[in-house]
């Protein structure tokens, strides 16, 4: 048996999500008796493959076929690759990329597709686990099949130990080129501007629970009080109440404060990979389950605008 | 030029519930618009208002309560929309991703749009992956995540920009037609003034089942169980601190002050 992971890269790096689908993609070979295969499309491939050699990785196939990533050719390749490897796990990642192409490489090759998986298990059949309704539950789905695409979501394996003697060789696909219907013409950063958050020693960071833009005076004035700089969830910036550069999380910036207080903010998973390195972390929330205080080292369990200004006030605010 | 927008009515979960069989107790859920799709929604009529003869029609895999939401995208500018729903539909416990994709195929097959808006994901089961399985069955285009939008219906061409993780986002030009998946921060969705609620109640909603749409039973068919759900256990060990605002927030405040904060 064979399972296939595919790595993921932008502008020339590899990105860490690659080492992750190795490090799950031995657990589920493990399990399963299987060999662990992991493929590259595109980018300097064989700088990729090469360092795809890690612990626990059998053979690294490499697709050299344009510089990023393209989901016309991605699922063309992957198409190829699953023809000819013929995997019975295809694992690729739960990532903003992966989005734009698991789907279609699961229609394509007529695949059950089980999507943001944390965790699987291989006893005969395959079960995945997934979260629902915002992380408040964590569901089983079994896979009623003998092959499957899964997606992985970022940051739940440990990496591949490096090492590993693998071997890597080029793997010829044709692309046609007439079904590349979409152009990627290039990359805006867009979280720049006059306040560097990653560069704070206390956050004091807000989220939906605020309300409304008028609310964020009290978060000011804390901040002011405390000397930190203000950073916000992801609701908070789609609202327009607060900059891009302001942005924590997945598609904002990560952040690794000595401090961060989480005012109104539930923890949502794309929330929580951008601050989990903080030394502490602290919540103010009015929802015990809120999946923030799982990882906060404290707590109170209030209504914000009582808590917020009583603490501005604990400051001489 | 005709817009079909995929609206799902989530279920959204209150902070305390209880958990029945596979699903979370119907007495701790509300439903309601999803929240990618508002914003697909507002970024279709945004679409209709900026061009002429634009139509706009909604979509959805729904029982009979969806409707209420499917009046509020009606409210906001949609121009009508289509219910999918049937007896057999009801008795899937998972309606995955494949499945929904088929169905919301046979109607777009049925309308043909030169664009369709799904959102990037429902709050509720969070697959992501309808709106590109859909694209991949219909055999157009795609672009998933898209948090910016310039239409050029004349050149055949969307130019998105794709929001990848890191605040780097992704320029991208896809052909028409395409499935788009909207990303939440594309827009400022709109509330629905009091005529638009009034005007949303004699729009044309059509209920089409299974038969109506030409499929049976066997489009409902996934090798996918779902099989349990529980509360993931909490690996918080967080110190909560109990009692008045007074109380909590002067023992919060020694602990900032240890940490050197506000000194």
């Amino acid at each position: 048996m064979t399972v296939l992971a595919v790595a993921e890269h932008r502008r020339g790096e590899l990105r860490d999500v690659s080492h992750e689908l190795a490090g799950a993609g031995r657990e589920l070979a493990d399990a399963t008796g299987s060999e662990l295969h992991l493929a590259v499309v595109g980018g300097d491939a064989e700088s990729f493959g090469e360092q795809l050699v890690r612990e626990g990785v059998d053979a690294v196939h490499t697709v050299d076929h344009g510089e990023e990533f393209n989901h016309d050719v991605a699922v063309q390749a992957v198409e190829q690759l699953a023809d000819g490897l013929a995997p019975d796990y295809l694992l690729l990642p739960h990532t903003v990329n992966g989005l734009d192409y698991a789907p279609a490489v699961a229609e394509r090759l007529d695949l059950p597709l089980v999507t943001d998986a944390v965790g699987m298990e291989a006893d005969g059949t395959l079960e995945v686990t997934r979260e629902m309704y915002g992380s408040k539950v964590e569901t089983t789905i079994e896979v009623e099949a003998d092959r499957a695409v899964v997606t992985l979501r970022p940051a739940e394996w440990p990496q591949a130990p490096t090492g590993g003697d693998a071997t890597v060789e080029p793997f010829d696909v044709s692309i046609d080129e007439s079904a590349v219907r979409s152009t990627v013409s290039g990359f805006e950063e867009v979280a720049g501007g006059d306040v560097d958050i990653s560069e704070a020693d206390v956050l004091v960071s807000v989220g939906r629970g605020i309300e409304e833009e008028d609310n964020l005076d009290i978060i000011w004035d804390l901040a002011e009080a405390l000397d930190a700089t203000v950073s916000a969830s992801r609701p908070v910036v789609d609202s327009g109440w607060l900059p891009k550069n302001r942005q924590v999380g997945q598609s904002g910036k990560v952040v690794t404060p000595d401090v961060y207080i989480a005012i109104g903010i539930s923890g949502a998973v794309q929330h929580v990979a951008g601050m989990k390195g903080a030394d502490t972390i602290i919540a103010i929330n009015t929802d015990p389950n809120a999946p923030i205080f799982d990882i906060a080292d404290y707590g109170i369990v209030d209504d914000l605008f009582e808590v917020v200004p009583a603490l501005t006030e604990q400051f001489g605010g | 030029m005709k817009v079909l927008v995929t609206v799902t009515d989530v279920a959204v979960v209150d902070d305390e519930f209880e958990i029945d069989g596979l699903d979370v107790d119907d007495r701790y859920l509300t439903y309601e618009l999803n929240e990618w799709d508002d914003y697909a929604v507002e970024e279709a009529v945004q679409i209709a208002e900026d061009g002429t003869d634009v139509e706009v029609v909604t979509v959805t895999v729904g029982p009979e309560r969806a409707e209420e939401t499917i009046r509020k995208a009606l409210a906001k500018g949609a121009d009508r929309a289509v219910r999918v729903w049937d007896d057999a539909i009801a008795e899937r416990e998972l309606l995955d991703a494949e499945t929904k994709a088929s169905l919301l195929a046979a109607v777009a097959r049925e309308e043909e749009p030169d664009l369709v808006l799904s959102g990037v994901q429902s709050g509720d089961d969070s697959f992501a992956a309808t709106g590109v399985t859909l694209a991949e069955k219909l055999g157009v285009e795609w672009a998933a995540v898209v948090n910016r939008l310039g239409l050029d219906a004349a050149a055949g061409v969307a130019s998105v920009h794709r929001e990848l993780e890191g605040g780097v986002e992704e320029l991208t030009d896809v052909e028409l037609p395409a499935v788009l998946t909207i990303q939440t921060g594309i827009n400022e969705p709109r509330y629905a003034s009091l005529r638009g609620i009034r005007q949303a109640q004699n729009k044309p909603l059509d209920v089409q089942t299974l038969a109506d749409l030409g499929l049976d039973e066997s489009a409902l068919e996934t090798p996918l169980r779902w099989t349990a759900t529980y509360e993931p256990e909490t690996e918080g060990e967080a110190t909560v601190f109990e009692g008045g605002v007074d109380e909590t927030t002067g023992e919060l405040a020694a602990v900032l002050r240890d940490a050197g904060v506000g000194q």
